[in-house]
């Protein structure tokens, strides 16, 4: 356990380095000159070189990349805005990155809210009506990319009943971020609600479960201490996808319905070719999502003290 | 890694069965046995049938499976036949008919330059058809297998970069990754192409967009290939453990024939599975690309760049036609795939039911 742990932990930075190095030299081979977006209208090839030489971008690629992750590690400093003179990233991102976990943090709620109790009504009436109609529409609603339930959504809720807002952000307490997050969290509701059927299913076959109700446990605490316990484990070995899935459809989402979080602005400085953003992004959400899934999988014995980490490594 | 711990999948629901075969009364009797019977049974199937037969035979028992397959299959093949079957050019406008609500001569009505959405939606389709299927070749099962079965056999510090760098391709919020690739590699390929074009005179490859659909399908290959290569790795390692392998490498067996004979088949149906479960991923995947807009450039149609411009709430009050339909094609496509992911899955994956 101790040796897994820091077999993992020993390999984040590598892959920190391997992907913050594979961003960095695709986006210097990228099209478009910084310098001449920075330009504009003033054109000017003496003042051009001259801000090339000052920002560094004539060195070797390897000693820019040097350069920036010194910056970071030491000093925490993402570097300067190509886009917005004089700003510097970590700041930029600082501003927009709440937003987005407010609603990250929305999405998820909604997904696990009402996946997890639908999940659990379904397996205990399983074969009834009722679990098969949840079990197909769940079936139907996975993987639906979500600039296809947005405009469903807004039709439906904003333009035939008027009962929600289509755009804009007022923070975490407000109805603008109903729409959104419930955009978000359909895919996860239809992918945590078979997840938990299916696992319930399968607890209440258990022996350990026959054995509860005849020590003469009350049904409450079988469900609750017995099965939905077990049931969580596939749910929370599946949660860090969840979240990387939730991170994809974010900036779609933010785009779609105006909201100033990190995916807006970051697709927008792709396009202005922004490099210190799009880099300083790459950096905190592969970092995020790594931390991220190494919580995950160390969470998985404190569900289930059968699961022993680092031994066994059959995948 | 983790010794896996895929949860239970969905049982088989709400179809009666008819018990009037001997297959059927052998999935009667499996429901009524112990996890580790019904093991021995699944390995053992009636004689004259092959494992593929029955589970070829258990998908096509389901009927919603069954039309879904079938949907998919008249859209794809409408789709690669497009110039064939639209009744106009996709570029053909009419801008009388600008914004003309659905009619016979306009099925799905006209867009905002009078050009008719039905033949727009189908060659968008194509698009999505062509990407779906040149990445899920390249990705899944050229590099996936290549890399799994290397990862596997070779072990030690291959093993180890495969094995690191997938877990990068996959615990970073891929579609990202593809975006930034797609966007810095993309205008230095479109000019190379150019002058190539220029010297040699052939003047179709990006007009047709060919140039588009290679990078997006390359984009999304490097960054699905880890479930299979990962699965195919299991795979190898199970069997380079196991008593049968041992058993044939004694008798003189040569790797290649370990292969075939007794890797290989455990891959396949786990392939079939993944490769069904993979169609609505890679296709969701180019309808974000090119919903960014980056992905299949105008004026070739593609379906994530018509929900683009016309997904906004004046299009939905005004002309919903031109939204709604992309929309409704797309969404048909994806619950056929998720149907049918799921039954193929049910009845390909021994350890499913």
């Amino acid at each position: 356990m101790g040796t897994y742990a820091a077999r993992r932990l020993i390999w984040l930075p590598f892959l920190l380095i391997i992907v913050t190095f594979v961003t960095f030299a695709l986006l210097r081979v990228g099209p478009g000159d910084p310098v001449q977006v920075w330009l504009g209208q003033h054109q000017n090839d003496e003042v051009r070189e001259r801000l090339r030489a000052q920002l560094g971008l004539d060195d070797p690629l390897v000693v820019q990349y040097v350069r920036y992750i010194e910056g970071v590690v030491t000093r925490l400093d993402f570097g300067e805005s190509f886009q917005f003179r004089g700003k510097s990233v970590g700041e930029l991102l600082a501003k927009r990155i709440p937003v987005s976990l407010q609603l990250n943090l929305a999405a998820i709620i909604i997904t696990l809210g009402i996946g997890i109790p639908v999940g659990l009504f379904a397996a205990l009436r399983q074969g009834t009506g009722v679990d098969n109609v949840v079990v197909a529409i769940a079936l139907a609603f996975q993987s639906l990319p979500v600039f296809i339930t947005a405009p469903v959504l807004l039709l439906v809720f904003a333009l035939y009943l008027d009962i929600l807002p289509t755009s804009g952000w007022d923070g975490f307490f407000s109805p603008k971020i109903v729409m959104p997050a419930t955009v978000m969290g359909v895919p996860g509701i239809a992918i945590v609600v078979r997840l938990v059927r299916a696992s319930v299913l399968d607890v209440l076959g258990q022996d350990y479960i026959r054995t509860a109700r005849a020590k003469g446990l009350s049904e409450t605490i079988v469900r609750w201490r017995h099965i939905l316990r077990n049931a969580m484990i596939p749910v929370v070995t599946s949660f860090g996808f969840t979240i990387a899935g939730l991170a994809g459809g974010t900036f779609i989402v933010e785009i779609y319905f105006g909201i100033p979080g990190v995916g807006f602005f970051t697709i927008n400085s792709l396009f202005a070719r922004d490099y210190p953003v799009i880099m300083a992004f790459a950096i905190v959400s592969t970092t995020l999502f790594m931390l991220a899934n190494l919580i995950v999988d160390l969470m998985y014995p404190l569900l289930d003290p059968r699961i022993r980490l680092g031994a066994g490594n059959v995948a | 890694m983790l010794p896996d711990r895929s949860g239970p999948r969905a049982h088989d629901h709400g179809h009666t069965q008819h018990l009037n075969t001997d297959l059927e009364v052998s999935d009667w009797w499996a429901n009524e046995l112990t996890a580790g019977q019904r093991l021995e049974l699944d390995e053992e199937p009636a004689r004259g049938h092959s494992y593929w037969s029955l589970s070829v035979r258990r998908l096509f028992r389901k009927k919603l499976a069954v039309v879904c397959l079938s949907i998919i299959l008249v859209m794809y093949v409408g789709a690669l036949l497009s110039p064939l079957i639209t009744p106009y050019e996709y570029t053909a406008q009419d801008l009388s008919q600008s914004r003309a609500k659905p009619t016979l001569a306009h099925p799905f009505g006209a867009d905002r330059l009078g050009r008719d959405m039905m033949t727009r939606v189908i060659y968008g389709l194509r698009t999505t058809v062509i990407i779906t299927i040149i990445s899920l070749l390249g990705g899944t099962l050229v590099l996936g297998i290549v890399l799994g079965l290397l990862s596997g056999y070779m072990g030690r510090w291959v093993d180890s970069v495969i094995m690191r760098t997938g877990e990068v391709t996959s615990s970073f919020p891929d579609i990202i990754l593809i975006l930034i690739f797609v966007a810095a590699l993309k205008p230095r390929l479109v000019g190379l192409v150019q002058g190539f074009e220029d010297a040699t005179g052939i003047d179709w490859i990006l007009r047709l967009g060919i140039l588009d659909y290679a990078i997006i399908s390359f984009a999304l290959s490097i960054f699905g290939w880890f479930g299979m290569a990962r699965l195919v790795r299991g795979q190898v390692l199970q069997a380079r453990e196991s008593q049968y392998t041992e058993a044939a490498l004694v008798a003189g067996a040569s790797t290649a024939r370990i292969l075939r004979v007794h890797v290989l088949p455990n891959i396949l149906s786990p392939l079939i599975v993944s490769i069904s479960a993979g169609l609505a991923g890679v296709a969701g995947s180019e309808l974000v690309l090119s919903w960014i807009g980056i992905g299949v450039q105008p004026p070739v149609p593609s379906l994530g760049r018509m929900m683009f411009e016309n997904g906004s709430i004046q299009v939905l009050r005004n002309e919903p036609h031109l939204l709604l339909f992309p929309i409704g094609t797309v969404t048909v496509l994806f619950f056929c795939f998720n149907i049918l992911g799921d039954a193929v899955n049910d009845a390909f994956n021994p350890r499913a039911r």
